[in-house]
């Protein structure tokens, strides 16, 4: 039993996914219960995973007994088994979060939303597990097509059309994708990552090779959003339902962000990427602008979510510029803040999505004495606001500091002013929307003496809120344990192909 | 040195922050409410004081919390110097406490919940800089620090206060992010640890050039000590309340700054390797235009909180200038000026609000005859003014002095002229203030004026009267300044 | 003429499907109405079908399967004879990966219309603004 756990990981969402689906028709009410049994299992797997991961080192499983490079393989490592407790994670405590809101706001559709929440699971755990290019791609599309789903059950004015320009870039990015697979395939003959890795060394002058190095980044740089190639993110995420928001948002991208690094280190080499290619430079200047650019469009929003998308921008800018410095320090920042931006992304949107009840919309008048109101959902919110800000001892500070230190070792300036100038972008950001909603009153309430008495606290329901502060909490502990984080697990796989 | 590993400096951090849960739960019962404010603040002095003879003894106290970043723990050690701060801060806010209690009531603020978590926070953050063992806990404690006096300056929360607020982070955490913590990072990268030491980390294999710049970077990056040109938060953050603007921005924010100063000086750098390659000349200037400039902005000032705060700005660069002298004297000085101009001036800032209570005056113009309606406040602001401007029988004396011999010690003729012409220009618009006040006749707005309520009065005595003590006995001070001092010059010389 | 040779003739499933991807592409980009986009989507795709399954096929190659004619197990199998078809059921994946990917466009289509009544999209972004 224990032996199948990366298999059981895919499975049993994948599984509950269509009994869900079958259910709604029968019994509405045990969907819940069936996709909370869905996740728990797999978020209990994950972390069994993560521990043997940690004790044993690398596993590599082969699906139904084929060896490969024949049979498809999922490779653990102790970076990957992270990425995939940080997914079934916030898929689980999400769910349990939203559930209320999800009951109440799909309750004729909810076996089909389990359903399409549980599938966009499987593809991401899918994603971050296995080791074969091809089904990467499959579990890449099963991710995205659900993704679409869900985003389309948004806003019904504005969201279909946004999911819509959502399956174009992605499809594009997909293909791309798949053409870099291809071309891979055409040199080496095989699928498989490690095989792939084994075999391309003699071929790396190859401009076949180069080119589907290109092809699959490029591909991989539309699906996370990467500045030039962002244009479907805002919208497709500021129309979202907002239990499916704080899914997708923080999860989606820096999967992908985590694909691009593995592309990076397990199928090609980092000798490849940044001597063979010598295109590091031009990368991460583009990550700058990347960030600049993101920073910049989030703060002529007005639309609390819609800067956030923005905030995603720039956040993949610091994962793809970390990642390109091409050094052991910056690399391990660029791991770290794929977990602690997953955190901090998804505390954002759930306590965005738990403030949507007590305000009419998402512009930051609406937030007007908000913190009178719920003040404990408010204080989670300003937590995960400074944790993207970059103040200790949250945890963006501290993948904050891998990353400028990477870029102090790497000698690239332009890195570190930009990563500083973005914290004092977001300083303004957050603090715009923290100072509305701490010190202004509402319009209609302008008594200026001991106001508690007169605006009611209508605080968020405790099955939402108990989540949300575990999760403020954890973004806390996560900065404080960052050191062993980036010791334990991050710094052994990635020292392993780096300098 | 022998090192004890204990949690008490842990323990006096969390002090204020255990109390937080009480004062938010007693909320509607503010008697109790301010019961948990004086317990906190009680309970933190006397973990501070009893870790005192053990300093005095010489060992230092330690408490490694954990590993944050590999080779830099989560650290605090009280030493000297920083037990020194935390124990001016520690008493004051005791005083602090009381006054907060008689003026907030007096006024009938409003959040004053709010109001007494936040200064709980900002008390536990400050004890927490002072005791930090490296520069990556100061820094976590700094930036606390800057947060939870953000709702404090914005406290009133019409647009004035607001606009303030905006200032006071855009300076401190925008100085703080853009020029500190790339310092930080920059040290980390060159000495592979952060962790103070009595003769510096930052070894001599650095070039100079990069000394220099990561000098000026780390004492602009500690906007709160108010160096000139990042120095405009601090008259803006006086639309606090007044106590705030007392503890915090006459003790507590402000000697945060200074204090980060001198551990750079001291602890980063090192002041033989300062002195080796005499880097600290731009901050002598610096701190030396700073003293100039505040003192005469503070000329033309009406408002009288306004005129106290360019008065603090140009003496917290007294502290400044004294610790980059690098000599003997200008370190004593340097280090006895946190405690003497930290009860003076909470002294003038208590006044200043005690004269709001009583007759909701801001502006020295309206408070002509003043003294004879509130002979007590005017006097103590008397007695404070003179321990601000270095004269006797207060306690301003004694750094005035030792920051003088400094000057002459380190061969600076130039720095002795500022350090005269400052306390002349000192003179200049304190004196107007009282002399308004007890020699111009009452005006109609304020006769029948009558003091301020006990609890605004206590305290301000109290910190009067111990100006005046500290010149005669700062016996204690001397003490632990030498201990510092051994520390400091006596690793090399 | 050598060069047209090697390069254009010889690999002319390679400049085929970059011509049916440029096409594609092209109307995904230009094209105003939102299922000619869908339509330019889909032979995108198909392209790289076509592109799977040319690198698959070999010159003279035969279906892959072993022909069991009588003594004919005794030979050794040739793999020349037979064309690879690995990719051809990658792609058989990929056909119903894109079949569904239409099939989630086509119905955020059909929303799209209903809601607006128009399916260009100028007059889309005019009635969304308006509203």
């Amino acid at each position: 039993m224990t032996g199948n756990y990366p298999a059981l990981l895919v499975t049993v969402p994948l599984l509950a996914a269509f009994v869900i689906y079958g259910c709604s028709w029968l019994h509405k009410r045990s969907c819940l219960f069936m996709a909370l049994l869905g996740l728990t299992i797999p978020f209990a797997i994950s972390v069994a995973l993560l521990k043997k991961v940690l004790i044993n080192g690398h596993i590599s499983y082969h699906l139904g007994g084929w060896d490969p490079p024949w049979g498809i393989a999922y490779e653990l490592d102790p970076i990957n088994a992270i990425v995939l407790v940080a997914v079934t994670t916030v898929a689980l405590v999400n769910l349990i979060a939203t559930s209320k809101e999800i009951e109440t706001r799909f309750s004729d559709r909810r076996g089909a939303f389990y359903a399409l929440y549980l599938l966009f699971v499987v593809g991401l755990l899918g994603i971050v597990a296995t080791g074969d290019l091809f089904n990467l791609y499959v579990l890449l599309e099963i991710a995205s097509i659900t993704g679409y789903s869900l985003i389309a059950m948004g806003d019904p004015a504005r969201a279909p059309l946004s999911s819509l320009n959502y399956v174009f870039m992605g499809t594009i990015g997909a293909c791309f994708y798949l053409l870099g697979v291809g071309y891979i395939y055409i040199m080496t003959g095989s699928l498989n990552m490690a095989d792939v890795h084994a075999l391309l060394p003699p071929l790396y002058h190859s401009s076949a090779i180069v080119v589907a190095f290109i092809f699959c980044l490029v591909g991989v740089m539309i699906k996370m959003g990467f500045f030039p190639l962002h244009s479907w993110l805002p919208n497709a995420y500021t129309y979202v339902p907002s239990p499916a928001a704080s899914l997708i948002a923080p999860l989606m991208t820096k999967v992908m962000a985590y694909v691009m690094i593995r592309l990076m280190i397990s199928v090609f080499s980092p000798k490849f990427v940044f001597s063979s290619i010598a295109a590091s430079n031009a990368v991460v200047w583009l990550a700058c602008l990347a960030i600049v650019m993101g920073a910049l469009m989030a703060l002529a929003q007005r639309d609390v979510r819609r800067m956030l998308t923005y905030i995603i921008v720039s956040e993949i800018g610091y994962i793809v510029g970390g990642a390109w410095i091409g050094n052991a320090t910056a690399m391990s920042g660029a791991v770290l803040h794929i977990i602690n931006d997953v955190l901090m992304t998804f505390c954002v949107f759930l306590s965005l999505g738990a403030i949507a009840r007590s305000t009419k919309g998402y512009q930051i008048e609406n937030f007007s004495g908000l913190f009178k109101k719920i003040p404990v959902t408010m204080a989670t919110f300003v937590v995960s606001g400074l944790s993207i800000i970059g103040i200790p001892p949250t945890c963006g500070f501290f993948s904050k500091w891998y990353l400028i230190l990477g870029a102090i070792e790497g000698g690239h300036y332009g890195f570190i002013v930009v990563l500083l100038l973005s914290s004092l972008i977001n300083i303004i950001l957050f603090f715009r929307i923290f100072e509305e909603a701490f010190f202004v009153y509402p319009k209609t309430n302008a008594v200026h003496t001991e106001g508690e008495a007169s605006i009611a606290i209508a605080e968020t329901p405790f099955v939402t809120l108990i989540p949300l502060v575990l999760t403020a909490i954890l973004l806390i502990f996560t900065g404080i344990y960052s050191g062993s984080l980036i010791a334990l697990i991050i710094k052994p796989v990635v020292s392993a192909g780096l300098l | 040195m022998e090192t004890i590993h204990s949690i008490r400096p842990l323990l006096a951090i969390l002090a204020s922050l255990f109390a937080i849960p009480l004062i938010v739960g007693f909320s509607r019962r503010p008697a109790m409410r301010e019961f948990w404010t004086f317990a906190a603040a009680g309970s933190k002095f006397l973990i501070i004081v009893s870790m005192l003879p053990l300093v005095l003894t010489g060992r230092r106290v330690t408490c490694t919390i954990f590993e944050i970043i590999p080779g830099v723990p989560l650290q605090l050690t009280v030493d000297t110097l920083g037990l020194l701060f935390a124990l001016v801060s520690s008493s004051l806010w005791i005083l602090t406490s009381i006054y907060s209690v008689g003026y907030m009531r007096g006024l009938g603020e409003h959040s004053q919940t709010r109001y007494f978590c936040f200064f709980a926070v900002a008390l536990s953050a400050t004890i927490g800089v002072a005791f930090s063992a490296n520069l990556l806990t100061l820094y976590i404690f700094y930036e606390i620090l800057s947060l939870a006096t953000y709702p404090l300056v914005t406290h009133h929360q019409d647009e004035e206060a607001r606009s303030s607020g905006r200032r006071y982070l855009a300076y401190i955490l925008g100085s703080s992010i853009g020029l500190f913590l790339p310092a930080m990072l920059i040290s980390y990268h060159l000495a592979g640890t952060l962790t103070f030491s009595a003769s510096g980390f930052l070894g001599a294999s650095i070039s100079r050039k990069v000394l220099m710049i990561l000098l000026i970077m780390f004492v602009f990056g500690a906007a709160k000590a108010a160096v000139m040109p990042l120095h405009a938060w601090l008259p803006a953050a006086m639309v606090a309340p007044t106590p705030v603007s007392a503890l915090l921005h006459a003790v507590a924010v402000v000697k945060v700054g200074v204090f980060v100063i001198i551990r750079i000086i001291t602890g980063v750098f090192g002041v033989n390797l300062l002195k080796s390659l005499s880097l600290t000349t731009p901050v002598i200037v610096l701190a030396c235009i700073t003293i100039l400039c505040g003192s005469l902005i503070a000329l033309s000032q009406d408002n009288l909180k306004r005129l106290l705060a360019y008065s603090t700005i140009s003496q917290l660069s007294y502290i400044v200038l004294g610790v980059s002298l690098l000599s003997q004297r200008g370190l004593t000085g340097a280090f006895i000026h946190i405690p003497m101009h930290a009860f003076g001036k909470i002294t003038l800032f208590f006044c200043a609000g005690a004269i709001f209570v009583a007759t909701g005056k801001k502006n020295i113009s309206e408070m002509k005859g003043l003294g004879r309606q509130m002979p007590i406040t005017m006097a103590a602001f008397f007695i404070a003014s003179l321990s601000i401007i270095g004269l006797p029988p207060c306690g301003g004396f004694l750094s005035k002095w030792n920051l003088v011999l400094g000057s002459i010690e380190a061969h600076r003729p130039l720095v002795l002229v500022v350090l005269l012409v400052s306390s002349l220009l000192n003179a200049g618009y304190f004196m107007p203030v009282v002399y308004k006040a007890f020699f111009f006749k009452t005006e109609s707005a304020v006769a029948g004026v009558k003091e301020a309520p006990l609890c605004c009065l206590i305290p301000l005595c109290l910190t009067a009267i111990f100006s005046i003590i500290f010149l005669f006995y700062p016996q204690p001070f001397y003490e632990l300044i030498s201990h510092a001092l051994k520390c400091i010059i006596g690793a090399g010389v | 003429m050598d060069f047209l040779l090697t390069h254009l003739v010889a690999k002319y499933n390679f400049w085929l499907y970059i011509i049916l991807m440029m096409i594609g592409l092209y109307a995904m980009i230009a094209k105003n109405n939102l299922i000619k986009k869908l339509v330019g989507m889909n032979i995108f795709q198909t392209a790289i079908i076509l592109f799977y399954v040319s690198i698959g096929s070999k010159r003279g190659g035969t279906i892959p399967i072993v022909e069991h004619i009588a003594g004919g197990g005794e030979h050794a199998i040739n793999p020349t004879r037979y064309v690879n078809p690995l990719p051809h059921v990658l792609m058989l994946t990929a056909i119903v990966v894109s079949v569904s990917t239409f099939g989630v466009a086509l119905a955020l289509a059909i929303k799209i219309y209903q809601r607006y009544k128009t399916l260009e999209e100028d007059e889309l972004l005019t009635r969304i603004r308006e509203s």
